[in-house]
């Protein structure tokens, strides 16, 4: 602490004590304790309680004195909580005021307990104190676990919350610190406290006692996943009977609470295979309305470890309304993939067609579970592709109005159509089912229905960017021979007519979608540009020269979307189409950074540059200083911070070329440039002639502190390498320290002098040196308001608004 | 109340509704579709149409080959084209009180009812309904008179003979009540007969009922009608919309309550979102101008088109289409597009609120102000020198059957660089495009139908909940075509009655009541005696007078003192009515046991009490007397005792009121 604050604090102690002084802020006690908390972990508790003895009179008179304000009643119990984390402090206290602050005649026995800031406070305060083993025995002699429990029950949620977290805590500390079980695996010697706890926890697992059962079943649920490795056999072959007796209740009381129980336990690796809980998950899963299974199979399915029979079950109960979806169909492919539990019959057809909500909320659920499955190593097998994709695919028709003639699917389709929630989860999972292939003519039903998707002038803004989404993960697999039956889509034809769609769409009056339309490009171009039938295909279409026309688009975004695919579409080569006679677009984006109104775009140009300097066959690769120069200077004058930044990562880059080793090694420099040898300041001369340090230098006293720290950390790597590699400057060379003096001021004014003249190397490396750039990172990172947050301003604070008080109460008088 | 349906066309209209002795006509729809099955009258000689292959039977006779022409696989009437019009022998036309007109789309067959019926009665409609309904009646004959076409064909419209034709030539409905176009003259004398009406006025027909036009949403002057009497509502609602576009939003609140929901009018392509339509008109028109090519837009004079150039004014800009340019070419453009700023009183809230500015309403003054957009009568003239390509043009008649738009089609049909787009819901594109084909241009179709749709008809009914709801018998199933879409028809409880060309509705509506007004004299004199707390009655002795189908009560005439002779007593009894004295009217209920105890007090004994089903029998055995209590009767019975009848009367009474 530093000495400034050591002598105000007893002050503010003495003020916070004083109730008769009005409450203080809220917001300056937290920090204040925020505050407590880090001295705490930086050093002993006990030395800052011996030097500062106010900060135990300030607990002494909430714990003893006349009723204190209740905020400063409850800083004090989590103060106490605090600092008796540790042991040597938790002794000091333990002896007298600890007892007085928790127990009986403290918190809970007085008037505040009222408040649940109070309560919630005595609660937090006893969880930071439950550090040690010492504690634990403070705990049972407080009785804390039993009033725990009681506080499940508490009108505040948030007392609710922290009382089970608690409890949870309590219980792996004791766990924890009696080591290993001992005795029996199954029936180990319990530790008291815990034994203690997991009676009454066992108790309250009644089938009768509903409000009890969910918080128990919380509690035990954390307690699984927190509790020490070795304990957890135990703890759940201690649990068993009494959930085998919960499982026979009917009707099946808090399934959710009960599922996420037991989820947990199987998580716990610990747990003996042959103990696990798969039965019972197993009976909870089959005792659940297939509307409502769905979260529990997920979970188990998640689960790398699971027998075969569980998992089929979990994800027969997913795939339910699917299969509730294909059947409306009268073609349903791959449904003798399925395991038995995901054939629903009519009663779940007609559960699932009861309202349009509950469609679409139950068959939202169901995709969205379903998307997360084909990423997982261990994923249900045999993985019934064919029939997700025929599944994915009518529900998506559904949404667009078209179902095969029949009564349950013109109902289905009544609910459906139109419905963009659907329409995005479906989209969402058939992105996901792109990593397998499937049968060819579903491959290709699916691509047609894609297209139908990116087609429709119904197609909401976000359901299209899924769409294409969704085409860029199935592009890959429509390179397929086309099957020999007569299929609406060729799949060969795919690509092409995407493009034609995005044609359209790149013409549409909505921006959202001519900007979904060009990431899509940008996405394809990024992807693809290698392969030649791609970019035959795309040079072919009117798409190229359509994106560069967006440049002049009047929606910024767009604008901004148009700069990165044209430098997408420039880095692949994809301009070359012999009627384009544009030529290059790097001009064009050029006189578009000094003149376009909007942000977006001109820092998608600083990007698209960076990217290109990059690239060593990209646009820039032959004669980029001319155009770099700039650059820069558009970069230096530019009202965006963003574009002043992003111009100082592209300035970044091209020293990293031309200086070869310079700062962190960049994954896409070719590895030569590294090992060039050391920069001299003839390597200064390309930058010298961008003009990149008139850029540089000036926006290391930017006004936006982003942007300063950046030139700062670019000159600092600068000045590392040309210190330690380069010539010692000849006499003679260098300007005079008044002149650089001059430059730094001008630079730091924003003034227009220019009294360096052209910045040559040696200019360069004169400023370099004459700028303590150590200091400057130091200032450049504390915070602009970092003196206001110190603790001191916070001391201060706090007692200002105690004496302002304290002197309008005299005015007044 | 009766309905009798003379269009079978749902979004055309004719109905004649009979409603507590007036006979109303709401709408008057010309049903345009018959002019498919004959060929386009082109503006220049076109040597492909004229030299088009004449039409012969199977067997070889081609006495038809003058009237048909084969073109594609399909045949044509060679002739000028006729309009099917609403049934005329339903229902006595001449009989017709008034004609309700909700749009311009909607009054197009009036000439024909008005000057060929006997119609002597008046038609109702807003100002920019007529205003712009004229525009388009007169751009129709426009068209059609300005290619004479000496011949006329009715040799195919002979039953037998139609048999024998193609489809869907065979299939076409009454063709012998087909009509050839009518004249500005029949038109002006039509118009002659509107009186306008604004938003909510309330219009007296007979004293009987009082129609009031609601604002629709659906165009300019739009409107949906309430027609109601005292007791009973009925309302019509016609070709609405709930989309915000240019004109007054439709008032849906004043439809609440309504025992008759007649609707008609909902979008004729359900399946499609106007605002998709429009995003696909714009991406595809801007493509095939960037590629060179001309955009043709078959299109009214009035309607989507003031939408469509808003969206185009604030799209052309940012698609680079600048230097291209817009023509509207109609014989009515220039009428259209200023009637169309200068109706601020029926536009949505922004338009009106721009007026204040002031400044024009519609975007399309600064496109004309621009040169962007121009607009020409015809082809011929000041247009043939300004043409420039590529460009957009926006001309009639969406039928591509006449019109400037036959003249391009011919005209551009020929290269794939061209578009046309089909943007009016009105005609089967495909059989618009029939008589063109084989044709290269791309056509592309965006029905923009801003009607109500099926699910905004949901939820207008479940807000506006009328008793009963009546509909074209198109809208009570899915369309034939997707049979499925079970959500593409009217679903409401009770289920719609529906309704189809030439069939007589008897409305499940019984009325009740009937308003009377009391002279204030004879309400002064009236003695109301409260029965029961807060009801009060009192006899009425009044003359009731009905005139007009108003009924007054008033007082009757004082008795006339005979004065002198026979004669003139005798016709005072007979001109008076009957003023005698009445018995007091009595009221009340009789309790049983009180009743008893009373009989008890006055001297009867023995007295004994059954329970019947509908009271109680009071038996005086010693009297031999019954006294029967009913809910609305007492009687009592004794034999030939008259002095204990009247005294046990006198005990009945007691226990009653008189009035």
């Amino acid at each position: 602490m530093d000495p400034e604050s050591s002598r105000l604090l007893p002050a503010l102690c003495a003020v916070l004590a004083d109730p008769r002084l009005p409450e203080p802020d809220d917001t300056c006690l937290e920090k204040l304790l925020d505050w407590f908390r880090s001295l705490a972990a930086a050093g002993p508790s006990l030395r800052l309680l011996q030097e500062h003895p106010c900060l135990v009179e300030l607990l002494r008179r909430s714990a003893e004195g006349p009723e204190p304000s209740r905020p400063v009643f409850a800083f004090s119990l989590r103060l106490a909580g605090v600092l008796s984390a540790q042991e040597s402090c938790f002794h000091l206290l333990q002896a007298k005021l600890l007892p007085l602050l928790f127990g009986e005649q403290g918190a809970p026995g007085r008037e505040a307990w009222m408040a649940p800031t109070v309560r919630s406070a005595w609660i937090q305060g006893l969880h930071s104190l439950a550090q040690h083993p010492g504690a634990l025995g403070f705990l049972a002699d407080l009785g804390a676990v039993d009033r725990l429990l009681t506080l499940q029950g508490d009108p505040s949620l948030f007392v609710v919350t922290a009382a089970g977290q608690l409890l949870v805590h309590v219980l792996g500390l004791a766990l924890h610190n009696c080591g290993p079980p001992c005795g029996p695996p199954l029936d180990p010697q319990w530790p008291l406290l815990a034994s203690s706890l997991l009676a009454q926890l066992e108790e309250a697992l009644q089938p009768a006692s509903t409000p009890q059962l969910l918080q128990a079943l919380g509690v035990l649920t954390n307690a699984f996943t927190s509790c020490p490795a070795p304990w957890a056999p135990a703890l759940w072959g201690r649990l068993r009977p009494a959930m085998t007796c919960l499982l026979e209740g009917q009707p099946l009381q808090a399934p959710h609470a009960l599922g996420d129980l037991l989820l947990a336990v199987a998580r716990s690796p610990e747990v003996v295979v042959d103990l696990g809980p798969w039965e019972m998950l197993a009976l909870v899963l089959g005792r659940l309305e297939p509307s409502q299974g769905g979260q529990l199979a997920l979970g188990v399915l998640q689960l790398p470890e699971c027998p075969q029979a569980l998992r089929a079950q979990a994800f027969g109960v997913l795939l339910q309304p699917l299969t509730c979806v294909l059947s409306t169909s009268t073609d349903a492919p791959g449904l003798q993939e399925l395991p038995p539990s995901a054939v629903g019959g009519s009663a779940s057809l007609d559960l699932l067609l009861a309202s349009r909500s509950a469609c679409v909320g139950l068959l939202c659920c169901a995709l969205a579970r379903l998307a997360l499955l084909p990423p997982l190593p261990w994923r249900p097998s045999p993985w019934p592709q064919a029939f997700l994709l025929g599944a994915v695919v009518a529900v998506l028709r559904s949404c667009n109005g078209h179902v095969p003639i029949s009564a349950a699917g013109g109902r289905l389709c009544a609910a459906l159509v139109g419905c963009e929630r659907v329409q995005r989860a479906a989209l969402d999972l058939l992105g996901a089912l792109a990593q397998d292939a499937g049968p060819p003519e579903l491959v290709l039903e699916v691509c047609g229905v894609l297209l139908e998707h990116v087609d429709s002038p119904d197609s909401s803004p976000t359901v299209l960017k899924k769409a294409f989404q969704a085409s860029l993960t199935w592009l890959p697999h429509a390179d397929k021979k086309p099957h020999p039956c007569g299929l609406q889509v060729p799949a060969q034809l795919f690509l092409p007519e995407l493009l034609q769609v995005l044609r359209k769409r790149l013409c549409s009056p909505s921006w959202e979608v001519r900007d979904s339309g060009l990431e899509f490009l940008t996405q394809a171009a990024s992807l693809w540009a290698g392969q030649a039938d791609f970019r035959q295909m795309l040079q072919a279409s009117e798409v190229p020269p359509l994106a560069r026309q967006l440049l002049r688009d009047p929606e910024s975004y767009v604008r901004a979307s148009a700069v990165i695919a044209v430098g997408q579409l420039s880095s692949g080569g994809l301009w070359a189409h012999p009627g384009d006679q544009q030529g290059s677009p790097l001009e064009g984006l050029l006189d578009m950074l000094d003149t376009d109104p909007d942000a977006f775009p001109r820092r998608a140009i600083l990007q698209v540059l960076t990217a290109w300097l990059r690239d060593t066959h990209g646009p820039l690769a032959a004669h980029p200083e001319p155009l770099l120069a700039r650059a820069f200077q558009a970069a230096g004058r530019d009202p965006d911070w963003e574009v002043r930044a992003r111009g100082l990562e592209l300035a970044r880059e091209f020293l990293v070329q031309t200086l070869g080793r310079i700062g962190v090694p960049c994954p896409y420099v070719p590895t030569p440039l590294l090992d060039t040898p050391p920069a001299d300041t003839q390597a200064l001369h390309p930058a010298c002639r961008t003009r990149l340090f008139e850029f540089v230098f000036p926006a290391l006293f930017d006004y936006d502190r982003p942007v300063a720290r950046a030139a700062c950390e670019l000159l600092l790597l600068l000045r590392a390498q040309t210190t330690t590699c380069a010539t010692p400057p000849q006499a003679g060379d260098t300007p005079d320290p008044a002149t650089v003096e001059a430059a730094l001021h001008c630079w730091r004014t924003g003034e227009a002098g220019r009294p360096l003249g052209e910045l040559v190397p040696q200019a360069v490396l004169a400023v370099l040196q004459a700028l303590d750039l150590d200091d400057l990172r130091g200032t450049l990172a504390d915070g602009s308001d970092h003196a206001e947050k110190s603790p001191l301003s916070l001391l201060q604070d706090m007692l200002a608004a105690a004496g302002a008080q304290g002197h309008n109460q005299v005015d007044c008088y | 109340m009766k309905l009798y349906c003379l269009s079978g066309h749902p979004t055309l209209p004719c109905n004649v509704l009979k409603f507590k002795s007036t006979t109303i006509m709401l709408d008057c729809g010309l049903d345009m579709t018959s002019t498919l099955n004959f060929l386009p009258l082109p503006l220049v000689q076109s040597p492909r149409l004229s030299n088009l292959p004449g039409w012969s039977l199977k067997d070889g006779s081609a006495f038809l080959d003058k009237e048909l022409k084969e073109c594609s696989g399909h045949v044509f009437v060679d002739s000028v084209p006729e309009f099917c019009l609403p049934e005329t022998e339903l229902i006595d036309l001449s009989t017709v009180d008034v004609i309700l007109i909700s749009n311009y789309h909607c009054m197009m067959a009036l000439p024909y009812i008005t000057e060929h019926t006997g119609f002597t009665g008046t038609v109702y409609a807003t100002e920019p309904t007529v205003q712009i309904g004229r525009l388009l009646m007169e751009e129709l004959v426009n068209f059609i008179e300005r290619v004479p076409k000496a011949q006329s064909a009715s040799l195919w419209k002979n039953k037998d003979i139609q048999r024998l034709l193609p489809s869907p030539l065979k299939d076409a409905v009454e063709v012998s009540t087909w009509r050839r176009c009518y004249s500005m003259q029949e038109v002006n004398s039509a118009l002659s007969k509107i009186q306008l009406v604004g938003y909510s006025q309330k219009i007296e027909l007979f004293g009987a009922v009082q129609v009031t036009p609601l604002s629709s949403g659906y165009a300019l002057g739009s409107s949906n009608w309430i027609i109601q009497s005292h007791y009973e509502k009925v309302s019509y609602v016609s070709g609405s919309s709930l989309l915000t576009t240019h004109p007054q939003p439709m008032d849906q609140a004043s439809l609440k309550n309504s025992d008759v929901l007649l609707l008609t009018g909902l979008t004729q392509i359900p399946t499609a979102n106007p605002d998709g339509m429009v995003g696909e008109f714009c991406s595809n028109l801007a493509l095939t101008v960037r590629n060179g090519g001309n955009v043709l837009v078959p299109c009214y004079p009035s309607g989507v088109i003031y939408d469509l150039l808003e969206c185009l004014y604030q799209y052309i800009d940012s698609a680079g289409l600048s230097n291209i340019p817009f023509y509207f070419i109609s014989p009515v453009a220039n009428s259209s597009l200023e009637f169309s700023q200068i109706f601020a009183e029926w536009l949505c809230h922004n338009k009106q609120s721009k007026v204040y500015l002031p400044e024009p309403p519609f975007p399309h003054a600064e496109l004309i102000q621009t040169n962007k957009l121009k607009h020409y009568p015809s082809i011929h003239g000041d247009f043939s020198n300004d043409f420039k390509q590529p460009c957009v043009v926006f001309t009639g008649h969406p039928s591509l059957r006449f019109g400037d738009v036959v003249h391009f089609m011919e005209l551009w049909g020929k290269s794939s660089l061209n578009t046309v787009i089909f943007t009016e819901p009105d005609f089967s594109y495909l059989e618009a495009l029939a008589p063109y084909q084989p044709l290269a241009m791309k056509c592309i179709y965006c029905p923009i139908d801003t009607r109500l749709n099926f699910i905004q008809v949901s939820k207008l009914l479940k807000e506006v909940q009328p008793l009963h709801v009546v509909c074209p018998e198109q809208y009570t199933q899915p369309p034939p075509t997707q049979s499925h879409r079970m959500d593409l028809m009217v679903d409401c409880q009770p289920p719609a009655m529906s309704y189809r060309r030439a069939e007589v509705l008897a409305l499940p509506f019984k009325r009740r009541y009937e308003k009377i007004e009391i002279m204030p004299e004879l309400a002064d004199s009236l003695v109301p005696m409260e029965i029961k707390p807060g009801i009060s009655l009192a006899t009425v002795s009044a003359v009731l007078h009905t005139k007009d189908n108003k009924h007054i009560l008033q007082p009757p005439p004082r008795p006339v003192q005979p004065t002198s002779g026979k004669k003139r007593k005798q016709r005072a009894t007979d001109d008076i009515p009957d003023c005698k004295v009445l018995k007091p009217l009595l009221s009340g209920s009789i309790p049983v046991e009180q009743f008893v105890q009373t009989l008890e007090k006055h001297g009867f004994s023995d007295i004994k009490v059954e329970d019947t089903a509908k009271g109680h029998i009071v038996l005086l055995q010693e009297a031999e007397t019954l006294i029967q209590i009913e809910e609305d009767s007492t009687h009592i019975i004794c034999d030939n005792d008259e002095m204990l009848r009247v005294r046990l009367r006198d005990l009945v009474l007691k226990f009653l009121q008189k009035f």
